[in-house]
């Protein structure tokens, strides 16, 4: 064969690196470090670093609890308005004077809930994912105005100090930080180290495969939304914790976009079975340098969402090139 | 039998002693039987901009108190924030005829030409809190620009090199194409404008979002160590901004001007010293206004639009130091006052 058969036969004549999605995005990550630092004053002081990190954490922890259920080739539409409800719910408890521990307990059952029914409707009734919890997204908003909540915006209650100490800080480190770092060694164990978190894999790489093989997959889909949906509730509470309110109208914002986004820039690819913890990370400290950057930047708000939606596709086009798809990296169920 | 007899009896005149109150002639003193007939049976709709905050929770308890005394019916169109919808319940009441409408505006055009058509159709409009470009009946509520004014000037107040503050203070805007914000920002803007030693450090936008607001200021926070003040444009959102101000450890030392309907948790956060300045523009107030423009529009004989009017609302700046017990309102106040 010559030269150029053989490049033929391997498609594009761009030279494989070896790059992954992955990598890519944590060079453009370091790029942008490396320009901030030198160009813009006060960026490299630990104060702001440490902000960075604090202030895309909620992202993060959310990014963590998608990439799970992306791996498994689902998806969670629904995530920021469980998120939004159970925490409301458990904020306007306390208000109401329920003692801490039944609202969160209530809270966390609530989150449970929709979870595991989501997880019934995808793996039971067979509808698919971006469907179901696209429709119980607004389910579970209506039913939270209707039946939990009746205002936009609730307030912490003034003595609840314990909900504020989550959102402290320790010995200068902030505690969403923290739980950020904590929830990612969980989730990476979980999917590195344990049985069921090789099923995720096995599902999302060939779900009709897995299924021959014996993973009880229908339990597994229902294990993957019960886990999203606790996340999120857990995501919530550190936000209501650090701004003393809830608002719900988040549930109807396009934050979970910006999720999905953290997700895809890291390289999890939305037809499953790809990545993991390590990416949701490269992904959520490209968006948190980012955003942070452009802050001291003083960039306007459509001048920003303009260079998020640029980044993400430049790591798409220089993916697509570096790692081309062809008939045996495709798969089936690819979007 | 006979004290099921004597009961229904009992009934039935309790029940005509009712209805001869009910029937019983105004004392006519020349406007009194005007002003009742007027409202009397008519049709009242009230389109928010949802119904789930306090500002219109306030003003339709207002309307349904003073419904109940007048004998006016009342109905509430929810769009829940979403404009589209609103267009269409408005499309669908120009066809009902009811005898008033009040509207909340999204912003300035949308419901422009439909508020025009409402007006043709016979329909008298009554619009709150954001004008539309087009004029009705009347405009009751705040004037955006005034806010602007009185929040840029106590920042001024409070930051100028002279009053002994650093000049340096930051502003969190809302959505930058919502009219509220991009009138109040003029406003700001044109204050600031005369007063070259204030330096505006960012001037960025949280959409209205609390967690957005406060990774900005914590960030401009950090940035700037002699920051003075911050304006923002929205109580709900600045929530953010005083948590981040906390969590820097400079509550007291970056002054926060806010503005909002004057509810009780304002003023405990002015109490507690999470706000430093609070331009009210008190929706309990509104309330009375509102009440009052549609007991106006009502007894008009004029036709629709024909001579309209506003009512602005008079705003006031709190402080921890001007605020009073009665500064602030809650929805149980509002539930026990008349209308």
């Amino acid at each position: 064969m010559t030269e150029t058969a053989a490049r033929k036969a391997t498609g594009p004549a761009w030279p494989r690196l070896g790059l992954t999605q992955e990598t890519i995005v944590f060079f453009i990550a370091i790029a942008f470090f490396a320009v901030f630092a030198v160009t813009l004053p006060g960026f490299m002081a630990s104060d702001n670093l440490l902000s960075l990190l604090q202030n895309v954490s909620v992202l993060g922890i959310l990014g963590v609890a998608m990439g799970i259920v992306v791996i498994g080739r689902g998806i969670d539409l629904a995530m920021v308005a469980t998120m939004a409800m159970s925490t409301a719910w458990t904020i306007s408890l306390m208000n109401a004077g329920t003692d801490a521990v039944s609202a969160v307990l209530l809270g966390l059952g609530f989150a449970a809930v929709i979870g595991i029914v989501m997880g019934i409707l995808i793996a039971y009734v067979e509808i698919p994912a971006i469907f179901a919890t696209l429709a119980m997204s607004t389910v579970i908003y209506g039913f939270g105005r209707l039946a939990l909540v009746d205002l936009d915006v609730i307030y912490v209650p003034e003595d609840a100090d314990w909900l504020r100490a989550i959102s402290g800080s320790v010995s200068g480190v902030p505690l969403p930080v923290i739980w950020f770092g904590l929830v990612a060694l969980l989730a990476y164990a979980f999917l590195r180290f344990t049985r069921r978190g090789r099923y995720i894999y096995a599902m999302g790489d060939n779900y009709e495969a897995a299924r021959i093989t014996g993973i009880p997959v229908r339990p597994m889909t229902v294990l993957q939304y019960l886990l999203s949906s606790v996340i999120a509730f857990g995501a919530g509470i550190i936000t209501a914790s650090l701004l003393a309110t809830v608002n719900i109208r988040v549930a109807q914002s396009t934050m979970v976009y910006d999720v999905i986004l953290v997700v895809v820039l890291g390289g999890i690819g939305l037809s499953g079975g790809k990545g993991g913890v390590r990416n949701v990370i490269v992904g959520t400290v490209l968006i948190g340098i980012l955003l942070n950057g452009m802050t001291i930047m003083d960039l306007s708000f459509t001048l920003q969402n303009l260079v998020k939606g640029a980044v993400l596709l430049v790591a798409i086009i220089v993916d697509s090139f570096v790692n081309p798809r062809d008939e045996q990296t495709a798969q089936q169920g690819d979007i | 039998m006979k004290g099921i007899l004597k009961g229904a009896l009992m009934a039935l005149t309790l029940a005509g002693g009712a209805a001869q109150v009910a029937q019983a002639e105004q004392f006519d003193d020349g406007l009194a039987p005007q002003y009742y007939n007027a409202l009397k049976d008519k049709k009242v709709v009230f389109l928010p901009l949802a119904m789930s905050f306090d500002l219109p929770q306030v003003w339709a308890q207002g309307m349904q108190t003073q419904a109940d005394r007048l004998g006016y019916e009342l109905s509430i169109r929810d769009p829940n924030w979403s404009s589209d919808v609103g267009a269409q319940a408005l499309t669908t009441l120009i066809s009902e005829k009811p005898d008033l409408m009040v509207v909340h505006n999204p912003d300035m055009q949308v419901y422009a030409r439909l508020l025009a058509r409402a007006q043709k159709a016979g329909i008298k409009v009554i619009q709150i809190n954001l004008k539309s470009v087009a004029t009705t009946d009347a405009y009751v509520g705040v004037n955006w620009y005034e806010v602007g004014v009185h929040q840029a000037n106590m920042a001024i107040a409070a930051c100028a090199p002279d009053a002994g503050g650093s000049g340096k203070i930051a502003i969190m805007q809302g959505t930058p194409t919502n009219p509220n914000n991009a009138i109040t920002m003029s406003a700001i803007e044109d204050v600031l404008a005369e007063h070259p030693e204030i330096e505006v450090v960012s001037s960025q936008s949280a959409d209205w979002d609390a967690t957005k607001a406060h990774s900005v200021a914590s960030t401009v926070i950090k940035q700037n160590p002699d920051l003075c003040g911050y304006i923002g444009l929205w109580e709900v959102m600045d929530a953010g901004v005083s948590a981040a101000i906390r969590e820097a450890d400079k509550v007291g030392e970056i002054k926060l001007f806010t503005n909002g309907g004057g509810q009780k948790p304002a003023c405990d956060s002015l109490a507690n010293g999470a706000f430093t300045g609070y331009v009210s523009y008190d929706a309990f107030g509104q309330a009375r206004d509102l009440t009052n423009a549609i007991a106006q529009v009502m007894q008009s004989d004029l036709k629709p639009g024909e001579a309209p009017y506003a009512l602005y609302t008079p705003i006031r700046d709190l402080t921890k130091d001007t605020m009073r017990d009665d500064s602030c309102w809650t929805m149980d106040d509002v539930a026990k006052a008349p209308f």
